[in-house]
């Protein structure tokens, strides 16, 4: 699998080869292109571009959660309906609408804390089915509140004084600055020491324990940044759909989603959950109608790639071509000129 | 009769080669004692000889059927048992059910709860306790006690001494030989030399995953074997050894 | 007088929820994992029972016991085709794949059958709607009375058959220690999905008692795997009659919840669901080094 290195060869720590810094400035300036996009093109295009940002911040964030803190989450959804339902809220106090929609996902985030304090005690199985009643629980509590809309649901009413394109715009700017936020935050994690010890931790947890790493404190920290990520996307959906009631935003279909886009783009790699959120949003764009049949087949697709192929399409790719697009990693290279061997290898 | 030939096996975990090209024979009767320093492969090579790990490749025959396919526990019923590394006991269930349900019903024979708990006495009275609430020693005589319950062709004995009072040991030696006297084939690991020359007629010696050394306990120099234990006669590789 | 009535209610509820939970509980001891498609399985067996009486018209128990071999072969095929692969991967790759699962089978039983809400409360006979007044505060159902027995006849058959039985040693050893069953001749895949039929085929049992108590409809299954989960939770993860218990705790604690508003039921489950966890903080602290031996074992030894 990797090359033999010869015994005596002077070695190189590299972190940026010519193609992931390639690749990282082409990122930086897609961001910036995907930022002239309402003015260029057509609102329909840009409400469809939010949606597909929308799915890249879950995916990431739920990549974030299992693929590098082993914390296998079915309940991401209780995010997603506190920042919605947050914006709602601050909406009906009289906030600016897209203040009240940052100011939601603070608080999902905070929320996120208190939460972690007794789940991230659970294990596997406790853990993730542990979040989902979270989910149920906090959504039954929202069924309570009828200025919440109670079980029929309610609408974003308070984003009736923008001009739709407009307000399409500024969703969309929104997100795409949510996006850049939340991959940035992530990426910069992983450069540090951080990245590092997640690896050791998602390898073997008590090695790394005894080795001094605070697991605990690490799992927190992924799992409080998923907060906050899955309450901003949870703000998007209802500034992007205007409508939302407990069922659907509350609704385990969401980490369904989540699911199929991190295996299927890869689990624990930081491109992967990107490709499949991209997979995911082109196959909802032909399948429009959805329906069971296109569920079925998420579903099918989900559980053969978690038996079958577990590192996903982008994981599998990397192992083949040794590819690394975004510099997260360390490469260990061979310098090219031999120093004098000395003996035998053993 | 041959009853054990084992040919080239290579045992790997992932990248690790733990076995490398191994290669002997048992006759029938025989006691085999396989011995080497921590990491030699011992364990490996006993495990795979029972069918709880696949060697990458070579061959096991048992009375002359490969059985390098076979699954441990069919392997079972062919005759082999292993008693193995750190006991394996069941310990939510009682000592009783431990050997209880160790009996294979095509295996009848010279060897059935009744029997085993004459070679192993102690074990009389704590029939009902947990298995895990047993001390070592004890631990260790249910281990073999169950592993006779098949009564094996071949047992295969992986460190009985481990983590076990010399006092234990010699305890759990002296029940042993009443095994051996039997006639049962027995091919045991056992990281004390002395012990292992005392008990074995034949020694193989493993160093690294491979065969180093390998001869009658009788006519072997006990400085020959330390050495091949050691590694310390090997061709100088870079230097010093270790 | 009305709060006995709704412990009552809940007792009779949570044996309900303990049959439902009890092929849930032996998946979880035997192979450490959670079938997180349990719940589908469970209306699956429903749907199967439903179509049986709805072509020939027979009553939903007898219904029923045609419908348990086809659960047994179920589990049978669910194990061996699915989750004795994902067993070797780890600990998040059952979850994974019957999650996957999961959303598979209510999409199928969806496009199979209508999204409509179906019952087999008419099939059933006169023990659905039989009931004695004790008082008149208290009620005592003919179905609560049976459920409550089937509970208890399930639990005690399979406490009997794990006990008493050689194939049930067999199981046990393997949910102690799979690598060390198959060194005493025990083939630890076969007891796996034998393991699994068993859990099928009473899931199957509380899938009819759902269909007769209630409604179901192809989505239903997932919160039945809430309550389900819930009741082995708060009974005791690992421990056979703690199931039991904690599916009657679970019931009670809704009927009761129901008390103090209507819709409060479910959640009054789920906060006592979450105080368990967090006074015990997961159950499975003990068994998860363990299984991590296991786990790496399995891989090493299968290679």
């Amino acid at each position: 699998m990797s090359e033999q290195l010869a015994v005596g060869a002077p070695l190189k720590v590299q972190r940026w080869t010519p193609l992931s810094r390639n690749f990282s400035i082409g990122v930086g300036v897609l961001a910036v292109a995907l930022a002239f996009v309402p003015i260029v093109l057509d609102s329909n295009i840009v409400q469809d571009l939010t949606n597909l940002l929308i799915l890249v911040i879950l995916a990431v964030m739920w990549n974030a959660l299992a693929g590098y803190g082993g914390l296998l989450s079915v309940g991401q959804q209780a995010f997603i309906g506190i920042g919605a339902y947050a914006t709602i809220y601050f909406a009906q106090l009289g906030v600016a609408p897209y203040a009240a929609m940052v100011l939601a996902m603070l608080v999902a985030g905070a929320i996120s804390v208190p939460i972690s304090l007794f789940a991230l005690r659970l294990r596997a199985a406790q853990f993730a089915i542990g979040m989902w009643v979270i989910a149920e629980a906090i959504s039954i509590l929202v069924r309570f509140d009828h200025a919440l809309g109670a079980g029929t649901g309610i609408s974003l009413i308070q984003m009736n004084q923008y001009d739709p394109s407009y307000r399409q715009a500024y969703t969309y700017w929104l997100a795409l600055a949510f996006t850049v936020v939340f991959l940035g935050v992530l990426f910069f994690l992983l450069r540090t020491p951080f990245g590092a010890s997640l690896q050791a931790i998602r390898d073997d947890e008590d090695a790394a324990t005894s080795l001094g790493v605070r697991v605990a404190s690490r799992k927190r920290l992924l799992f409080v940044l998923a907060g906050f990520g899955c309450g901003a996307a949870g703000v998007l959906i209802v500034a992007n759909t205007l409508f939302i009631d407990p069922s659907s935003i509350f609704s385990v279909q969401w980490s369904a989603y989540m699911i199929f886009m991190v295996l299927v783009g890869g689990l624990g790699t930081f491109e992967g959950p990107i490709l499949g959120a991209i997979l995911l949003f082109a196959i909802q764009t032909i399948f429009t109608q959805g329906g069971p049949w296109y569920l079925v087949g998420l579903g099918a697709t989900a559980a053969l790639f978690a038996l079958a192929l577990p590192r996903g399409l982008w994981g599998t790719i990397e192992e083949r071509l040794g590819l690394q697009l975004l510099p997260v990693g360390y490469r260990v290279v061979a310098s090219k000129t031999p120093t004098k061997t000395e003996g035998e290898t053993a | 009769m041959t009853l054990l030939r084992v040919e080239q096996i290579d045992s790997r975990y992932g990248l690790l080669q733990a076995v490398r090209g191994v290669s002997f024979e048992v006759t029938q009767g025989e006691t085999v004692a396989l011995i080497g320093a921590n990491g030699a492969g011992k364990t490996t090579l006993l495990r795979t000889i029972a069918g709880a790990h696949r060697p990458h490749s070579g061959r096991i025959l048992f009375d002359g059927a490969d059985v390098t396919r076979l699954p441990a526990h069919r392997r079972v019923s062919m005759g082999i048992a292993l008693v193995p590394e750190g006991r394996r006991l069941f310990p939510g269930l009682t000592v009783e059910e431990n050997l209880r349900g160790a009996v294979v019903p095509k295996r009848r024979g010279r060897w059935n709860v009744q029997a085993v708990l004459e070679v192993f006495p102690l074990l009389q009275p704590r029939l009902r306790l947990l298995a895990a609430n047993l001390s070592g020693g004890e631990q260790q005589a249910v281990a073999i006690a169950r592993a006779l319950l098949s009564n094996p062709r071949l047992l295969l004995l992986d460190e009985v001494s481990l983590g076990l009072a010399p006092v234990v040991v010699n305890a759990v030696y002296e029940s042993l030989q009443k095994v051996i006297g039997e006639g049962t084939t027995v091919l045991l690991v056992e990281q004390d030399l002395t012990r292992a020359l005392t008990v074995a007629g034949r020694v193989i010696c493993l160093l690294e995953g491979r065969v180093v050394l390998e001869g009658e306990s009788r006519s072997l120099d006990r400085d020959r074997v330390v050495g091949a234990y050691f590694g310390l006669r090997r061709p100088a590789v870079g230097g010093a050894p270790a | 007088m009305t709060l006995v009535n709704a412990v009552v209610q809940g007792i009779f509820l949570g044996g309900y929820y303990a049959v439902l939970a009890c092929g849930l509980s032996i998946m979880f001891g035997v192979m450490r994992t959670i079938n997180l498609a349990h719940g589908d399985v469970a209306v699956l067996g429903a749907y199967i029972t439903f179509v049986i009486v709805d072509r020939t018209g027979a009553s939903a128990f007898v219904a029923f016991l045609v419908a348990v071999p086809v659960m047994l072969v179920l589990g049978y095929v669910l194990q061996l085709a699915i989750l004795e692969r994902s067993l070797r991967s780890g600990i998040l790759t059952p979850l994974l794949a019957t999650f996957g699962l999961s959303i598979v089978i209510q999409n199928l039983l969806l496009i199979t059958f209508s999204p409509d809400v179906r019952s087999l409360g008419g099939s059933a006979g006169a023990v659905t709607t039989a009931g004695w007044h004790v008082t008149s505060d208290l009620t005592v159902s003919a179905l609560g009375i049976l459920v409550l027995v089937v509970a208890a006849a399930v639990f005690g058959a399979v406490h009997l058959f794990l006990t008493r039985t050689r194939a049930g040693w067999a199981l046990r050893a393997t949910a102690e220690d799979a690598d060390a069953a198959e060194l005493v001749g025990i083939d630890s895949r076969a007891m796996h999905a034998r393991a699994t039929a068993i859990a099928v085929a009473i899931a199957g049992i509380g899938g009819l008692f759902l269909a007769i108590r209630s409604v179901f409809d192809p989505v239903s299954g997932p919160i039945q795997l809430i309550f389900a989960f819930e009741a082995v939770v708060i009974g005791g993860m690992g421990s056979l009659w703690g199931t039991l218990v904690g599916g009657i705790a679970l019931g009670v604690a809704q009927t009761l919840g129901a008390q103090i508003h209507p819709q409060y039921a479910a959640l009054a489950g789920h906060v006592l669901f979450l105080v368990v966890l967090i006074v015990r903080y997961g159950g499975g602290r003990v068994s998860l080094p363990r299984l991590r031996g296991v786990v790496a074992l399995g891989r090493a030894s299968r290679q």
